[in-house]
């Protein structure tokens, strides 16, 4: 299979960023209110909708409350009749007749304005989840490589896709519900009390009980959402790992250890699950109890009322049908409770990921890059993450420049810097201390994107897209035409395996699409970078799985295209570089040598040492044997 | 805060739609529009939730408990009404003998709503869990010719999106029966009361049933649409952050962005539209139900006039109108739900309807002691029918011998270490592993006699000492330690501040290539098997990290027997013997010297002084044959 990520490689032996971010993303738990507000004050930005949602939502509760009134006139009426209250038929028919077209038109206006604040509110939901969409997905891009290589990529997904829904869901089913909610009660129990003080207090009694149960409720859940979150990320994480490794699981008959792997972390999710479920639901059955009991008291008292003749029977049959109408938002607290619990919690998490600030970002007075020869300068470059895995300096006192037109060869053992280089020329990560220039311009002081355009950078892994073959070399300058793709494509010696393909460039490629070998993905990578003919052409260890005579095949057919470029290889075959102007040898993010290839053979240090063991014909006595006691890898990581 | 971060970019201007997409352009396969009863899915279902049966039946007992407790409210209201507070003929007693009976009936039902809601949470948890335990040790067994069709995406929205999907579900379906008792329960006391009011009253339900008819298809329609949209955006996004350094890199954010937002626009509308069809019911359905209130008014109030109907039963058909509705809103709702959860159970069960192909059987023999040997008889096999990879091919890897592999890409190297691994059955010839058919083994003692190691180094999230123990849970300290050192990875291991504990994340993209390559082979010195099957794993190291490898890789064969898919010249001459291949059949066989002299293929290539025989033009392997 096609890996399912580009594999996230910041330079070697070296990661994330953490100046200042010690861990760029918590859990996002903190200030819980805060974020609630926050969602708040963004369906407030659909100002006019939200005010005639409001008004929909007043005008169907005014509805709501009314039914039990009509009713409860409707039953003293009937009641009037019965009792012999002087009136003729006709009256009494024409009474009926007003009662039930008060009801039913009572019912309609209820429906038509619930209709319409359901369905603004819904309006604003979807709305609201797709700003933070968009949001979301700018703010992905914007941020920087050592962002990237911090998080997890299931963690922003999650974020991504779950958060989002959360959010939403709050906005649709929460803020307008509890509106309605509120109305309810005060509207009703401001009638209730004009009809009987005392009774009023009777039914309303559960209120404030069922708002203490939802606030504890809304503390426990967010706990245990909280974990729950956590477990079941770590669960999506050994799955996907799982599915993306499933051949090492079976080189290794691994499958009892990864479903006992998977079964441990399940265990611990359903715990939390279970939890979940009991509060909520325990907290939903309490709350209908109290209802209940505060109607039971309803009909005790309130009999007991119409019994020593304070109020009428309607009156009693106005209260219970009042009760009869809270039953489904009280049923609803529950929901409404978990969803704010959710919706705080996923908020928090989002708001966290959109508040952060990309550490590499245009200064306010950023030019654009002046082209001009296209000369790139590293001026006593050091660089260091200063996190657990890249303690101290990666790179320090580099210096060296490329014209257009020269080749930099740069050569070192691994964890040694040397795609750190290649990753702070566009910017990638900034330098922590000396300066890149590029014509004579610190590139801390030009926009990312002029910078970038001017450097192509071929990296190792070669991240494929679920698009056409032509679509992928074509990814940069998607408006390139025809030829230029297959222009760039000849180039890097991937025409001819393309051509051969059944629907050619058109072929899909990606993760559902024909796979490619390593050697075609990094050709395929060349050419994306061929196409745009940056000023500045870096080869980060881009050639490793291509054989040495397709790479010089490779080389002689895109000289054509570098020859006004500055060009610097970064390898770790001497084949590949040996031919450059000047060849820098790296070793623990230092230049221990430098010069052209016939120089530093003639010096006999370290690159001779290398070339001895690379390039030499190999004679026939046993390799294997002759390596052993090489000098070790001295990985700086 | 401003929501919009950039402004489109001025696409318009341009002279064409770019080459360009965000997200899966694979045609739809999935299947959304799925019955919203689909026998097959609800007897699957069944299976899963049997385990838990009598959970379940407390549960529905609960429900009915409940239900008849909440239809017995009104009643009480009703005898309150007729009994104990007729005009001048009040009854205290009566009044709180019944506020003694609600009070009673509020308990029971507090008791039965606790039972079942409790229990149907669970169970349906339960449920959930089992059912993403089961996919996932399903795909544990499911051969890997169907894993390879399968992108890692695709299956995990199935573990985790339709799993989800069904937790609503399962929680409101037993609800749903809560909902069915009560409507068929209101149905009767209403007719029970007062047939004729009854049956007036009831009348609106028909024209409820064919609104509801008419307007089923357009919204499920409308729904399942804005779901599928909305999984294509999230597709995009997903994208978008496993290719963010590319994106970034080529300077596609703004097109992208464009893109994404085009997508998250379409799913916006469908998504509005689909809540359109969803709301239209609501003042339908309220419309009905104050039609039905007039109606008790006008012909109730008739009756009561005509003496006919007592005052107390009016009153009791006003509520239970009221409560009618409910339960009908909310099945509406869970006929959505379950149109959803039968798509989400169809995936579902299409993954565990995956035939696994490769099954241990009762005769199979746990392969131990074994000598070593690795042995093809006859050999044809091919991944896609009518096209073989590998022809008639016969060989034997005595015990001890470390074999190459060489030949030209699509050769069918690759396919033989697989085979030798039975990650896929031949279709033609046998595989013998220490003299036993491969048939006949079970797969784990299998995997513990063969290891294997993967071109590109796959690493897990875990520390380095949970990496390079992985399956073999029983290995020490010293023992992860002295694999460490026999591939040289430990000198660079402990430079880390955390040593061997140090995490992982990413699947060791904190490391170098080079360097979890290293970690892979400790992996495998671990697993301490007696056959090592290395599939083109020196590729992609650095010359230094080569040095070692090559070094452990001479130790790592001692006493073993090695089918080796070998890039480099060192490994292919290292080796004791030499398979050449070329289009799936085996063309020279040999050592090193012997090849050579013979003058064939091999010959040929090596003299062409590749680094690896991999890469080398077609054009120059065909002038050879």
């Amino acid at each position: 299979m096609t890996s399912t990520s580009e594999s996230a490689r910041p330079p070697k032996g070296s990661r994330a960023e953490s100046y200042g971010q010690a861990k760029a993303l918590g859990s996002g738990a903190e200030h819980s209110v805060g974020t609630l507000l926050r969602i708040a004050r963004m369906a407030l930005g659909y100002r006019w909708r939200m005010l005639i949602a409001v008004g929909a939502v007043i005008v169907a509760a005014i509805f709501q409350l009314l039914i039990p009134q009509f009713l409860g006139n409707a039953v003293d009426n009937a009641q009037g009749l019965l009792a012999g209250v002087p009136g003729t038929e006709a009256e009494a028919q024409s009474a009926l007749l007003v009662a039930a077209a008060l009801l039913l038109g009572a019912a309609i206006c209820r429906g038509l304005f619930t209709m319409v604040h359901n369905y603004i509110g819904e309006a604003i939901g979807h709305g609201i989840g797709y700003e933070l969409r968009l949001a979301y997905y700018a703010k992905l891009q914007q941020l920087s490589f050592s962002f990237h290589d911090s998080v997890h990529t299931g963690d922003l997904i999650t974020r991504g896709m779950l958060d989002v829904e959360g959010v939403r869901m709050f906005v649709d089913a929460g803020i307008l519900r509890i509106i309605l909610l509120v109305i309810l009660i005060t509207v009703g129990s401001y009638l209730l009390v004009s009809t009987d003080a005392a009774l009023a207090a009777v039914s309303l009694s559960f209120v404030p009980f069922v708002a203490w149960r939802a606030v504890v409720a809304r503390l426990k859940l967010r706990r245990i959402w909280l974990n729950l979150q956590e477990r079941l990320g770590e669960l999506t994480r050994i799955m996907e790992e799982n599915l993306g490794g499933i051949r090492v699981v079976r080189a290794f008959a691994a499958q009892d250890y990864e479903i006992s792997k998977f079964g441990d972390m399940s265990d611990k999710a359903f715990e939390f699950a279970n939890e979940r479920v009991t509060v909520r639901m325990r907290n939903t059955t309490v709350m209908s109890f109290a209802y209940f009991i505060a109607m039971g008291l309803v009909l005790w008292f309130g009999g007991l009322k119409v019994i020593s003749g304070d109020i009428t029977v309607g009156q009693l049959a106005e209260f219970l049908a009042f009760m009869a109408i809270l039953q489904m938002p009280v049923r609803q607290i529950g929901m409404m409770v978990n969803s704010i619990a959710r919706a705080s919690i996923s908020g928090g998490r989002l708001f966290e990921f959109l508040d952060l600030e990309p550490q590499i970002r245009n200064k306010p007075d950023a030019k654009n890059l002046q082209l001009t020869d296209g000369v790139l300068r590293f001026e006593n470059v050091g660089f260091a993450f200063g996190d657990e895995f890249g303690v101290g300096n990666v790179l320090s006192g580099i210096s060296f420049s490329a014209r257009p037109g020269q080749t930099i060869g740069i050569v070192g053992p691994p964890g040694s810097g040397k795609s750190t280089i290649a990753h702070l020329i566009p910017r990638y990560y900034d330098v922590t201390s000396g300066r890149i220039m590029i014509d004579g311009q610190d590139i801390r002081d030009l926009t990312i994107e002029s910078v970038r355009q001017a450097v192509g950078v071929v990296q190792q892994d070669t991240f494929l897209f679920t698009a056409s073959i032509e679509n992928n070399v074509a990814y940069g300058d998607p408006w390139a035409d025809g030829d230029r793709i297959e222009f760039a494509a000849v180039g890097a010696q991937l025409h001819d395996h393309v051509r051969r393909l059944p629907t050619g460039y058109e072929t899909l490629v990606g993760e559902r699409g024909v796979s490619l070998s390593g050697g075609q993905r990094q050709r395929l990578s060349i050419a994306r970078s061929v196409m745009l003919k940056p000023a500045i052409m870096v080869f980060d260890d881009s050639t490793a799985a291509i054989d040495a005579a397709t790479e010089q095949r490779i080389r002689a057919s895109i000289r054509e295209v570098t020859k006004d470029q500055a060009v610097i290889i970064i390898s770790h075959r001497l084949s590949s570089l040996m031919h450059a102007n000047e060849i820098l040898f790296l070793e623990e993010g230092r230049i221990v040598e430098h010069g052209s290839h016939d120089e530093l053979i003639a010096q006999g240090g370290k690159y001779r040492d290398l070339y001895e063991l690379q390039i030499k014909p190999g004679e026939d006595h046993g390799v294997m044997s002759d390596l052993a006691g090489q000098p070790d890898d001295d990985s700086a990581a | 805060m401003p929501i919009r971060p950039t402004q489109k970019s001025d696409q318009i201007s341009r002279p064409r739609p770019p080459r360009a997409v965000v997200g899966s352009q694979v045609s739809r396969d999935e299947k959304i529009f799925a019955a919203a009863f689909d026998g097959h899915v609800i007897r699957r279902f069944v299976g899963f939730v049997r385990p838990y049966r009598r959970f379940l039946y407390i549960a529905v007992v609960a429900v009915i408990v409940f239900t008849l407790t909440q239809l017995t409210i009104p009643l009480i209201l009703r005898f309150v009404i007729d009994n104990a507070l007729v005009k001048e003929a009040t009854n205290r007693d009566l009044l709180e003998l019944a506020a003694l009976a609600f009070g009673a009936m509020i308990f029971i039902n507090y008791i039965a709503n606790s039972i079942q809601q409790v229990t149907v949470g669970r169970v349906a948890e339960r449920v959930l869990f089992d059912l993403r335990r089961a996919m996932y040790v399903h795909l544990q067994k499911v051969s890997l010719s169907f894993m390879d069709k399968t992108e890692v995406g695709r299956l995990m929205s199935r573990l985790q999106g339709d799993v989800n999907a069904l937790q609503e579900f399962l929680e409101t379906s037993v609800y749903a029966i809560g909902d069915i008792v009560l409507l068929s329960g209101i149905t009767i006391v209403l007719v029970m009361l007062d047939w004729k009011l009854g049956l007036f009253t009831l009348s609106v339900v028909p024209t409820l049933l064919i609104v509801r008819i008419i307007w089923l298809p357009y919204a499920r329609r409308a729904f399942l649409l804005a779901r599928e949209l909305a999984s294509v955006v999230n597709g995009a996004l997903a994208e978008g952050i496993h290719g963010v350094r590319t994106v970034q890199g080529m300077l596609r954010e703004k097109v992208n962005f464009d893109l994404f937002d085009d997508k998250a626009s379409e799913s916006l509308r469908a998504h509005l539209r689909a809540s359109k069809f969803a709301q239209v019911m609501v003042p339908i359905v309220d419309t009905l139900s104050g039609g039905a209130m007039a109606i008790v008014v006008i012909i109730g109030g008739n009756l009561v006039l005509g003496g006919e109907l007592d005052l107390g039963i009016m009153v009791a058909f006003m509520f239970y109108i009221q409560r009618f509705f409910d339960p009908i809103r909310s099945l509406t709702i869970q006929y959505s739900i379950m149109q959803r959860a039968m798509a989400s159970g169809q995936r579902i069960f299409e993954v565990l309807d995956v035939p696994v192909d490769i099954i241990d059987d009762a005769n199979s023999i746990e392969l131990k002691d074994i000598d070593g040997s690795i042995e093809f008889r006859n050999v044809t096999f091919g991944y896609l029918p009518d096209q073989p990879i590998l022809h008639d091919i016969s060989f034997r890897v005595n015990p001890g011998e470390t074999v190459a592999l060489v030949g030209p890409t699509g050769s069918g190297k690759t396919s033989i270490t697989a085979l030798a691994h039975r990650f896929y059955e031949t279709w033609e010839g046998q595989i013998l592993i220490g003299g036993h058919d491969v048939r006949d083994v079970t797969q784990d003692s299998l995997g513990r006699q063969v290891s294997m190691v993967l071109q590109e180094p796959f690493l897990f999230t875990g520390t380095i000492q949970e990496n390079i123990r992985y399956r073999k849970a029983e290995a020490t300290r010293q023992d992860i330690e002295a694999a460490a050192k026999a591939v040289g990875a430990h000198d660079f291991i402990t430079k880390l501040p955390l040593g061997y504990e140090s995490m992982l994340e990413q699947r060791g993209g904190n490391l170098s290539i080079g360097q979890r390559q290293l970690i892979s082979f400790a992996r495998a010195i671990v697993a301490d098997s007696k056959i090592l099957v290395l599939d083109e794993a020196t590729a992609n190291i650095d010359s230094y990290t080569e040095m070692q490898i090559q070094t452990a890789l001479a130790r790592l064969l001692e006493g073993r027997t090695g089918l080796v898919i070998a890039h480099r010249l060192a490994t292919i001459r290292g080796a004791d013997r030499i398979i050449v291949l070329q289009n799936g059949r085996i063309i020279e066989t040999g050592t090193h010297p012997e090849l050579m002299q013979h003058g064939g293929l091999y010959a040929r290539l090596y003299s062409l002084n590749y680094a690896s025989f991999d890469d080398i033009p077609d054009e120059l392997v065909h002038v050879s044959t």
